[in-house]
């Protein structure tokens, strides 16, 4: 075993991660661990943009944003954190720009911004040009323009360790374990605080706009070590993900102005959401799009329906597009130019997660207690910011501002008071354990990963997707007991210590399928719709029952955690129907 | 050749490495039956999951933006997740990128990589107060070092080029590809620096101008002619920069 001692250990080196690195890397002892090279996280992905009040192109305030991301979130948003994140969004973008993050720009020189879901002019009177950008590779030049800082700032990084265990002794976080790919060894890392920023877990279905990566792994681990996993069955389907391969087309697309259609050639969003048309919030238009298909308007009574960017003209196209469009032809073979697009609803984003305040300090029951010395931030953190729903270009807002938050509160409130916490006895136990009984059943009997991760995926795909009821979700309740008892028993085909990404994958999808477990659990409890979960049998929102959040514990039971409940943070917005 | 559902038959022969089993690289063929509207990426995953769990890569957005996957394909450095089988045909080669350490079949040792991106300090470089907004940049300014932001770091520029194959301490087509997107920023002043590092012997001036970066990039990044930007900012100093 290999021990390192730092005071700060931030697991996850995407836009949250490196954002908190960031506010400590002058004057802590840190390190940031990351299972892929930093600049591969899956925040490069992101396209569209980030909102933030800057008003540059037209007049607009942080209190219109704050009510657009309630409103989004169908209600269920905590409204103290939403204030912040649509306040701080501001100095956070000018943060990455003094950085040198090179947005678009308008004529004078300002940052651009451009109409994006659900962003509205003086509480929902009509869309606003509010999400700052980058052409359309605006997570790229997030992440590029934070490594570059923290190259700068000489961030210690070990790249390509796994973290596979958490570490709590004394009522404190005290360390995580993870394994070095290159060699197969396990590290203890000794830490005062430790900030899980490990992104989502969208590789729980099988059309997905997430990277192989996103596998859940920081809310797994969290939750084998007893902490609670918040809102799980709050899970964004994107409307737009290619067809039958998931790759995302940003909304941005909408933003400038693209039309979906279906087998008729017409704009069905428009009779849906008369005001917003396309740019309704993202559960709304994938809603729109299922009930398309259903009533046999699909394109060629299949299961997909068309984007459209042609009548952009292609000055625009290649201006404001270049990249989405290059995935339309380099893997669709279709010429966005001329032709639409084929799409359908893709699983995109958690808005769940590890439970934190508004500081990133996780927090571990109903009376939001914290547990000293652990934070997260990004995908992996519930705030909650994003409700039931998020909006597109929340999601960079909240890596930045709450991945701001938390390294700022370690550093000036939590370091000087803290100290380490021992560790515990025999502290790499559960992750030598893990490695060396896998890497033993190498070669012997029984199925290998494959069958265990298509039926997850295939099946969450069927019954978790965008509409569910209380047959699909038991089913799937059922069959998750199924799966962990056949992962428990899986089989490796590679027994080596050099670079075992095999090792790697079996472990991922074991975390795919302890997240998988906490959101069945979660949406079969919620006998009502809101945001991205739709319930078929209760399809009205009921804030009687349901105006709160799910905090879900494991249990011994497979299949079946212990769920608790916690009250949402009103304080200015007063839930009302949801039009558009 | 394809099959009654549409599916082809694709021969895949990889270069192995397995250093805990054999000392010295070997090949070996695979034969999957895919979609010919599959990425390679998909063809080498089918492989991992169904027939040889040890076939070691790197991935993970696969769609051509993280930069994981840049490997050698049928002799050309390509992302394996931007390759549809139907454009590179039923019989595929599948190397390691030239020019790096190999730690295990089609992965790489990317640090000495990371480590000459550092050189050329590839940061933002302006010590003058911020100003309470952003920063003022006309969109001329901003389009003239447009480009050479759209690097994924893949390496692939660099293990295609015939100078780096013959010398390991040249900073390589990447590095200066990021020295050029600050050096063309109207933010940056740092160019006078980074021009300092790049005039070096192991500057800018081993490049022999092949173009092998530039048919490499799986980003349609000019490499060459950014290579000789900076060439000529060298020459001519600061002036060349507007
Ligand atoms: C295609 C796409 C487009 C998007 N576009 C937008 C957009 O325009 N605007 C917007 O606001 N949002 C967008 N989003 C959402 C947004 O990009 C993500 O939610 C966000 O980037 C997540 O950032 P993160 O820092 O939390 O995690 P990530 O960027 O996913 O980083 C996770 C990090 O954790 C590390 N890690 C994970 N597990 C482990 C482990 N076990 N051990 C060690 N390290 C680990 C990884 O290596 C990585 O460094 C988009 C998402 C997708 C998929
Ligand atoms: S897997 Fe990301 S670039 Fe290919």
């Amino acid at each position: 075993m290999n021990y390192h001692k730092f005071d700060v250990v931030i697991v996850g080196a995407g836009g949250a991660g490196l954002m908190s690195a960031m506010q400590l890397a002058h004057n802590s002892s840190i390190a940031v661990i990351s299972k892929l090279y930093p600049t591969r996280s899956h925040t490069g992905a992101a396209q569209g943009g980030v909102a933030a009040a800057l008003g540059n192109q037209e007049e607009d305030h942080w209190k219109w944003h704050m009510f657009d991301t309630v409103k989004g979130g169908d209600y269920l948003t905590d409204q103290d954190a939403a204030e912040i994140l649509a306040r701080e969004a501001i100095d956070a973008v000018y943060d990455l720009e003094h950085w040198g993050l090179p947005f678009n720009r308008t004529p004078d020189g300002k940052i651009d911004q451009r109409r994006f879901g659900g962003h509205t002019r003086n509480f929902g009177e009509g869309p606003v040009r509010r999400s700052c950008y980058a052409a359309d590779r605006t997570g790229h030049m997030i992440l590029q323009t934070m490594y570059q800082q923290s190259v700068k700032n000489q961030v210690n990084f070990f790249n390509e360790y796994m973290m596979l265990d958490l570490l709590i002794n004394d009522g404190q976080a005290c360390g995580v374990v993870a394994l070095c790919l290159r060699d197969g060894s396990i590290h203890v890392f000794h830490a005062k605080t430790i900030v899980l920023a490990t992104g989502g877990y969208g590789r729980a279905w099988r059309i997905t706009s997430n990277a192989l990566a996103c596998t859940g792994d920081g809310m797994a681990v969290a939750y084998r070590r007893g902490l609670p996993l918040e809102d799980m069955e709050m899970y964004q389907f994107h409307p737009t993900g290619l067809y039958r391969i998931g790759i995302l087309l940003s909304e941005a697309a909408r933003g400038e102005g693209a039309y979906i259609l279906n087998n008729e050639g017409e704009r069905f969003c428009i009779r849906y959401a008369p005001t917003m048309e396309e740019l309704a919030p993202r559960d709304m238009v994938s809603r729109f799009i299922v009930q398309e298909i259903a009533e046999g308007r699909g394109i060629g009574g299949k299961d997909y329906v068309y984007l459209s960017v042609a009548h952009l003209g292609k000055e625009k196209i290649d201006a404001k597009l270049p990249d989405i469009t290059d995935f339309a032809r380099n893997y669709l073979n279709v010429e966005p130019y001329y032709e639409p697009i084929p799409i359908q609803p893709t699983a995109h984003y958690a808005m769940g997660g590890i439970p934190t305040d508004i500081e990133g300090r996780v927090v571990v029951d109903e009376q939001n207690t914290v547990l000293p010395g652990l934070y997260a931030a990004g995908e992996v953190a519930c705030v909650s910011v994003h409700g039931a729903n998020r909006l597109g270009t929340n999601s960079l807002v909240d890596l930045i501002v709450f991945g701001r938050r938390a390294g700022k509160h370690i550093a000036a409130k939590w370091l000087p008071e803290a100290d380490f916490a021992p560790l515990p006895a025999n502290p790499d136990g559960y992750a030598t354990e893990l490695v060396e009984g896998l890497l033993s059943r190498a070669n012997g009997k029984g199925e290998t990963q494959e069958r265990i991760r298509q039926e997850l995926r295939d099946e969450m795909t069927e019954k978790v997707g965008v509409v569910r009821s209380e047959t699909t979700l038991l089913a799937m309740q059922q069959k998750i007991a199924e799966l962990k008892e056949r992962w428990a028993n899986v089989r490796l085909m590679d027994t080596s210590h050099t670079f075992n990404t095999e090792l790697m994958e079996v472990i991922e999808l074991g975390n795919l399928i302890e997240c998988a477990e906490a959101t069945v659990a979660g949406a079969l409890a919620r006998k009502e719709s809101r945001g991205g979960h739709y319930r078929e049998d209760y399809q009205k929102r009921d804030d009687a029952n349901f105006l709160k959040h799910t905090l879900a514990y494991r249990s011994d039971t497979p299949g079946q955690p212990d769920l608790r409940y916690k009250p949402v943070v009103i304080t200015e917005f007063q839930p009302k129907e949801r039009k558009y | 050749m394809a099959a009654a559902d549409g599916t082809l038959s694709v021969q895949i022969k990889v270069k192995r490495y397995q250093p805990e089993k054999e000392a010295k690289p070997y090949w070996q063929e695979f034969r999957v039956q895919v979609d010919p509207k599959d990425r390679l990426l998909d063809a080498l995953n089918q492989i991992k999951w169904e027939q040889d769990g040890t076939l070691t890569f790197r991935r993970s957005c696969a769609h051509g933006v993280c930069g994981s996957d840049a490997m050698r394909i049928n002799g050309r450095n390509r992302l394996a997740c931007k390759l549809l089988i139907e454009d590179v045909g039923t019989r595929i080669t599948v190397e390691p990128m030239l020019g790096f350490p190999v730690i295990r079949d089609l992965v790489v040792d990317m640090d000495p990589f990371f480590a000459k991106y550092e050189k050329i300090k590839p940061y933002l470089i302006n010590d003058e107060p911020e100003p309470r907004t952003e920063r003022r940049q006309s969109p001329e300014q901003r389009e003239r070092y447009d480009e050479t932001t759209k690097c994924i770091l893949c390496g692939a520029c660099t293990g295609s080029c015939p100078s780096v194959w013959a010398n390991a301490d040249w900073v390589g087509p990447a590095s200066i590809v990021n020295a050029h997107r600050f050096i063309f920023d109207s933010r940056d002043r740092g160019a006078n620096e980074r021009l300092q590092i790049l005039s070096d012997r192991n500057g800018v001036w081993r490049c022999r101008t092949i173009f092998n970066c530039s048919e490499a990039c799986p980003r349609g990044i000019h490499v060459t002619d950014a290579i000789e930007e900076v060439k000529r900012a060298i020459m001519y100093g600061s002036n060349a920069i507007e």
